[in-house]
């Protein structure tokens, strides 16, 4: 619609209001505060961390403890997080994949239409109703039919020891999972779809079964846009907060460090949720939650950055190719 | 031939496997819903939808002042996020064609994925700290700052499918390109704009993470913009963490208000919509 960017044409444009040149730069203001946010955001939070960085130094990454006397280590939180996010990939892509597929190669279309507007709808619940169903049904489940019998036969193993409220890792990660599978399988599934005719024309051309064609043609070109909807996943997973909070029990310090699946920990995510209204301004123990928003930050950013530019390479330039 | 069998027998068996994967997803929604109605159900009454939560630990009390912080709230979300929103999805649709668009739109999807939870911890920093209250305006700003990346796409990929002959017809009739816009576009794309604000919408009223630390809830009814404020979902949170029968019933009742909230708008959206986005699209 309109040419490069021009910056002689931008100065003229402000020597010379013109109300098409106003109404332009006007809507490139608002369009900017999304930059200004990510940056204040990023200010912010450094500022605020700063005086945990600057004490704790590296220690802060690796520490383990979790109180005013000893310093405080966000350790036990990355790794819960990354647990509780690992747990839910892979339960969730298998079966997100399996829905993406059975809904753009397979399903005949009234299924297709009721499965989709039923994955949007799970999309849509809100994060404290998982929270609540997990607390009060998920978590029996889990502790009932999951954690008692393989404790049953192999609790002797350390990563099966621990209590049996099913307010631990396994539940949290399960919880997560079912939140991302509609995540994952909606985009998954636009990307299948996005794959030209042609690719599974030639496959049916030689003789290729209806999954021969998924598994020749459409997977493997589709193959990065699906990895990217994983990765949208997983962000998705370590920023998930009200669910967790509910079922992962909150226990902070070295008993945190996740060593077993059928323990109490904390993400964080959680131990924001836990602290950060009741931590005292001015304290070290703001400055050490806030250096895990910090930390969250990063890695939040930074996975969300490669998930879109994976999906976005796949959808949005092929989307442009056929327009 | 045997060959062949075993490839047919093949193809059947991916078709059941993603059957099967479907069906598997939906059980987990079926059991929310049947759960969230069957121990919701019987808590709502009109006392205990207006009434204030009672003391803790005893039965009684409603989730009024969560309902009206809810809209409250949601009311503010929308004055700060709709028009924030529309006009950085216009200048995307109109003028992002370059550089500093591409950037924007990038970094649009970006916040559009980030998590709720850290926004909250930023607004927490800069407005709740610096002004020592908790206040219905710092949530309002976190759930705006939620809303805007999902309006601003939406809003975009609406005007974008507006076919640039009205444009061009508005335009030779001399009518300026602020104008074209904002009155031919914009019009033209009215039902797109309206369908993504109410998603968005639905999104934010479900929002809990950043409640805890901007609005942090209350047991008392709107008292100013200045000051702690509940909310449906903080509500549900809150009553989950208490240990008492009463509270796990109110609990269910508030989710139950919240899920109907939400529902009703998606799926309205979703059949009021039905067949023209797919229709104009292809």
């Amino acid at each position: 619609m309109s040419g490069r960017l021009n910056l002689q044409k931008l100065f003229e444009g402000l020597k010379h209001p013109s109300s098409d040149g106003f109404f332009r730069y006007g809507s490139l203001v608002f369009a900017g505060s999304v930059v200004a946010i990510i940056v204040l955001s990023l200010v912010v939070l450094v500022q605020g961390a700063f005086p945990a960085l600057t004490k704790f130094g590296v220690s802060f990454l690796t520490g383990t403890n979790w109180d005013a006397a000893t310093g405080f280590g966000a350790l036990p939180y990355i790794l819960g997080t990354l647990l509780t996010a690992l747990i839910a990939i892979m339960i969730g892509v298998p079966i997100s994949l399996g829905i993406a597929i059975f809904l753009a190669e397979m399903a005949p279309d009234v299924i297709r239409v009721v499965v989709s507007n039923i994955v949007e709808l799970l999309a849509a619940v809100p994060s404290i109703i998982y929270g609540l169903w997990g607390l009060y049904v998920l978590r029996i489940w889990v502790a009932n039919y999951v954690q008692a019998p393989i404790q049953g036969s192999f609790g002797f193993l350390p990563i099966f020891g621990g209590t049996s409220y099913g307010l631990n890792f396994l539940t949290a990660g399960l919880l997560l999972a079912i939140m991302i599978i509609p995540t994952i399988a909606s985009i998954s599934r636009e990307v299948m779809v996005s794959v030209p005719n042609s690719q599974r024309e030639a496959a049916y051309g030689v003789g290729a079964t209806r999954w021969e064609v998924v598994r020749m043609s459409v997977l493997s070109y589709s193959r990065s846009g699906i990895f990217g909807a994983a990765i949208l996943g997983l962000g998705r997973a370590i920023g998930e907060t009200m669910a967790v909070t509910l079922v992962i029990g909150g226990v902070t310090g070295a008993s945190a460090l996740p060593t077993s699946l059928f323990r109490p920990g904390q993400t964080m995510a959680t131990i924001l949720v836990n602290q950060l209204s009741e931590a005292e301004s001015g304290s070290l123990q703001l400055a050490a939650l806030l250096g895990i928003g910090l930390v969250l930050f990063a890695i939040a950013f930074a996975i969300n950055v490669v998930a879109q530019l994976l999906v976005w390479r796949v959808l949005k330039v092929q989307g442009g190719a056929v327009e | 031939m045997s060959n062949y069998s075993l490839r047919r027998f093949k193809d059947r068996l991916a078709l059941w496997l993603g059957a099967l994967c479907a069906v598997l997803a939906m059980i987990p929604l079926i059991s929310i819903l049947y759960e969230v109605v069957k121990n919701g159900a019987s808590t709502i009454n009109v006392d205990f939808l207006t009434a204030a939560p009672g003391v803790i630990g005893q039965p009684g009390g409603g989730i009024g002042p969560a309902i009206q912080g809810t809209l409250i709230l949601v009311g503010f979300t929308i004055i700060i996020g709709v028009p924030l929103g529309v006009l950085s999805g216009i200048y995307l649709s109109e003028f992002g064609d370059n550089p500093i668009g591409r950037v924007i739109r990038f970094l649009n999807d970006v916040l559009a994925e980030f998590p709720s939870v850290v926004i909250g911890v930023v607004i927490f920093t800069l407005i709740v700290l610096t002004l020592r209250s908790f206040s219905v305006v710092a949530g309002a700003l976190a759930l705006s700052i939620i809303m805007l990346p999902v309006v601003t796409r939406s809003t975009e990929e609406s005007l974008k499918l507006v076919p640039n002959s009205i444009r061009d017809a508005s335009m030779a009739l001399g009518i300026r390109r602020w104008r074209t816009t904002l009155s031919v576009v914009l019009a033209t794309a009215k039902s797109g704009i309206v369908t993504g604000i109410l998603l968005a919408i639905a999104r934010v009223a479900g929002e809990s993470a950043p409640l805890v630390f901007t609005i942090l809830g209350s047991q008392y009814f709107f008292s100013g913009l200045n000051s702690a404020t509940d909310a449906l979902p903080l509500r549900i949170y809150r009553l989950a963490l208490l240990p008492y029968p009463y509270a796990q019933a109110q609990g269910w009742g508030a989710a139950l208000v919240l899920i109907l909230m939400v529902l009703v708008v998606n799926v309205g959206v979703r059949l009021a919509t039905r067949g023209r986005l797919y229709s104009t699209r292809s």
